[in-house]
C-alpha cells in the first residue's frame, strides 16, 4: 500500500522476475549479453541513486526482492512472468518453478505465471497441464517472436497456438501476457507485430490478453487494436522508467493510452529486478500530464491513478483489495 | 570514437553516402544516430564498421541497414568493393555473410524470404510517411489551417526546407506523387482522406510519430550506455519545434 496524502494507493506490481544470470549460470556468450543488455536498460533509464553494481543485477538474493517490492516498495501483491531462457542459462534465467519456490516461502506475495511454446505440440500441451496443477496458474507470458531451431518465431493465430489457448480456457488460465516490445533476444520476423493479439481476442473472448510493454516501439498498432477488443490490455513495464528520464514522452505515452484504450485496461509493472518499484510508484503518484499538454491529451485522475497501479490487475486476478483502497471508496473520496 | 581516415578524400565520399542510410524502424541516418564507428578507404576497397544500441536488436533491421549501407557504398564513384562489418550483434556473422552474399535467406535459411525484408520495410516506410505527414499538418496548424482544411493542402503549401523534403521523401518511398500540387493528406495508398475522418487520423499519425521518435531517445539512450564515446558521435534528431503539441481537438468542428 502507498499513502500519499489522503490516498490510498493498493499495488499491483504486474511485471517482476526472480533470476539467476551469474556467470556460473551462464551457458555461453548470449547468456552474458542478455544481462547485459538488461542492464543498460537498467542503468540508461533508472535514477543514479537507484543503480545497482552489476554482480547484484545478475544474481540477486531472496532478501533483495522482498526488500525491494514489499518493504520499501509498497507493493501488496507481485506477479511473476517468467523468462526460461534455458538455452542462455544451465538452470533458465528465470523459470515457473525459480519463482514459484520463492512464492511458496512467502504465502500471499506472489502470483506465480507459466508459459508455452506452441511449437512444443502435444508434449507441451501435457507440460501445461501439468506446471498449472502445480502452481495453480492464473496467466502465462508469452514470446511469440522467440527463435527455436530453424523458426523465427509463432503467432498466437497459428492453430497449435489455438489448441494452447483452448487448453488455458479449460483450465481457467484466463490472463495472457505477451510480449510485444523491445527485442531484448534472437526475436524478430517483426517482433512486435499485434495483429495476432487482434485475431485471438477476438476468438477468445473469455481471456484477457496483456500486450507487455505496450507494444513499443508500435505503440499505434497496439492502441489501434486495443480499442476495436475489450480484452487487450497494456502492460506499462519498460514504458514506466521514461517518467525519470524522458518525462514529457512519458506523459505523451500515458496519455495516448488513456486516449485510445482508457484507464480500465492499464497495468502497473516494474519489470523488478530491472526496475525497482518504489521510486517508480512514488513518481507516478505524483505525475501530471504536463500543461501545455493537457489541451491536447487530459490529465490523469486520481481514481486513473489508482486502477492502473492496482486495481485493474487485481479485477483480473481476483486478488482481494482491501476495503479503504477499494474502488468503492475511491469514488467516494475522488468527489 | 569515429575514426574517419580522411574527411575530404574517398572517406568523406563514403560518409556522405552513409548519412543517407536510415535507421529503417527510427528513420533517421545512422550516421546522425551513432552507429557508425569507422571509415577506411584503401585504393577503391571501402570498409565500414557499425554498431547498434545492443547485442540482440531485431536482425532483420540490422539486416536492412547493413545492405543499405552497402549499396549507398557501392554507388559512390570509385568505390568498387565494399566490406560493411556489423559488430557485437548476436548475428553479426550470419548478417555480415548474408549482406555479402545479397541474400537474407542465406543469412537465416528457408523461413527468411526476402518478400518478408519487402514487407517489413515497405510497412517501415508508411510509418515514416504518416510521421513525416503529421509533422507537415502540425506546420500548416501553426500557420492558421484547421484540421477540417488539411484535405486541401498541397506539398507546396509547407514552407520550402527539410520538412517539406522529408514529406516528399517519404511519399516518393511509398509510389506518391512528389509533384508540388500534389495533395498530402492521404492514406498510404494514396487515398485523399475526407475532413470527417480528419481529426482521427491526425491523432492517430502523432501516436505514429510518437513511437518513432520515443523509440529513437530509446535507442540513442542505449547506444550511449553501451558505448559511451557514441554520444560524440550522436547528432539531435529535429528541429525541437517538431516536438511541440498541436491541438487537434480544440481547432476541429
Amino acid at each position: 500500500m502507498y499513502v500519499k496524502g489522503d490516498e490510498k494507493y493498493f499495488i499491483v506490481d504486474g511485471h517482476t522476475h526472480f533470476w539467476d544470470a551469474s556467470p556460473a549460470n551462464q551457458a555461453n556468450v548470449h547468456g552474458e549479453q542478455f544481462i547485459d543488455c538488461f542492464y543498460d536498460y537498467h542503468r540508461n533509464l533508472s535514477p543514479e541513486s537507484e543503480v545497482w553494481a552489476k554482480d547484484k543485477f545478475q544474481k540477486y538474493t531472496e532478501a533483495d526482492i522482498i526488500h525491494d517490492l514489499f518493504e520499501v516498495g509498497y507493493v501488496d501483491k507481485a506477479i511473476f512472468q517468467p523468462t526460461y531462457l534455458r538455452d542462455f542459462y544451465h538452470s533458465g534465467f528465470n523459470t515457473t518453478e525459480q519463482d514459484g519456490e520463492l512464492a511458496e516461502k512467502h504465502p500471499g506475495k506472489f502470483i506465480v505465471n507459466g508459459s508455452f511454446d506452441p511449437r512444443d505440440g502435444e508434449q507441451g500441451l501435457e507440460a501445461l497441464e501439468e506446471l498449472h496443477s502445480r502452481w495453480g496458474l492464473k496467466g502465462l507470458k508469452l514470446y511469440t517472436a522467440e527463435w527455436k531451431g530453424d523458426s523465427r518465431g509463432w503467432k498466437l493465430t497459428d492453430p497449435w497456438a489455438y489448441r494452447y489457448l483452448e487448453k488455458c480456457r479449460e483450465l481457467g488460465i484466463v490472463n495472457i501476457h505477451v510480449h510485444k516490445g523491445p527485442t531484448i533476444r534472437p526475436l524478430d520476423r517483426d517482433a512486435f507485430d499485434v495483429k495476432d493479439v487482434d485475431a485471438a481476442a477476438s476468438d477468445f473472448t473469455d481471456l484477457t490478453f496483456i500486450v507487455e510493454h505496450a507494444g513499443l516501439p508500435r505503440l499505434e498498432d497496439f492502441c489501434w487494436i486495443a480499442t476495436q477488443e475489450s480484452n487487450v490490455y497494456a502492460g506499462l513495464a519498460v514504458v514506466m522508467p521514461f517518467i525519470h528520464t524522458r518525462p514529457r514522452y512519458f506523459g505523451q505515452v500515458i496519455g495516448e493510452l488513456l486516449y485510445w484504450i482508457g484507464e480500465d485496461k492499464i497495468l502497473f509493472g516494474s519489470d523488478y529486478a530491472i526496475w525497482t518499484p518504489k521510486w517508480l510508484i512514488e513518481r507516478f503518484v505524483d505525475f501530471q500530464i504536463p500543461e501545455d499538454m493537457q489541451s491536447e491529451l487530459g490529465t490523469i485522475s486520481p481514481a486513473a491513478r489508482h486502477k492502473i497501479l492496482g486495481l485493474n490487475a487485481a479485477r483480473l486476478y481476483g486478488i482481494d483489495v482491501p476495503a479503504e483502497a477499494a474502488a468503492e471508496s475511491l469514488v467516494a473520496s475522488a468527489t | 570514437m569515429t575514426t574517419f581516415d580522411d574527411r575530404s578524400g574517398p572517406g568523406a565520399a563514403v560518409r556522405l553516402a552513409l548519412a543517407a542510410v536510415r535507421d529503417p524502424e527510427l528513420d533517421e541516418p545512422i550516421t546522425d544516430l551513432g552507429f557508425v564507428t569507422a571509415v577506411t578507404v584503401n585504393a577503391g576497397h571501402a570498409e565500414v564498421r557499425l554498431r547498434l544500441p545492443t547485442y540482440f536488436c531485431a536482425p532483420n533491421f540490422a539486416y536492412l541497414m547493413v545492405a543499405d549501407a552497402r549499396d549507398a557504398v557501392l554507388a559512390v564513384p570509385g568505390i568498387e568493393l565494399a566490406d560493411i562489418v556489423l559488430e557485437e550483434h548476436f548475428a553479426a556473422a550470419e548478417i555480415n555473410a548474408g549482406v555479402r552474399a545479397g541474400s537474407f535467406g542465406s543469412a537465416f535459411g528457408a523461413e527468411a524470404g526476402a518478400g518478408e525484408l519487402a514487407e517489413l520495410r515497405r510497412n517501415f516506410q508508411r510509418k515514416a510517411h504518416t510521421a513525416c505527414l503529421e509533422r507537415a499538418c502540425q506546420e500548416l496548424i501553426r500557420k492558421g489551417w484547421t484540421v477540417d482544411e488539411l484535405p486541401q493542402a498541397h506539398l507546396d503549401d509547407l514552407a520550402e526546407g527539410e520538412r517539406r523534403d522529408s514529406l516528399a521523401r517519404r511519399r516518393a518511398d511509398i509510389g506518391l506523387s512528389t509533384d508540388d500540387r500534389a495533395v498530402i493528406f492521404v492514406d498510404d495508398d494514396g487515398v485523399p482522406i475526407p475532413a470527417a475522418q480528419a481529426p482521427l487520423r491526425l491523432r492517430f499519425a502523432r501516436t505514429v510519430r510518437v513511437s518513432i521518435e520515443g523509440n529513437g531517445h530509446f535507442c540513442r539512450g542505449l547506444l550511449t550506455t553501451r558505448y559511451p564515446e557514441s554520444a560524440a558521435d550522436q547528432r539531435p534528431a529535429r528541429p525541437p519545434d517538431d516536438t511541440e503539441l498541436i491541438q487537434i481537438k480544440e481547432v476541429s468542428a
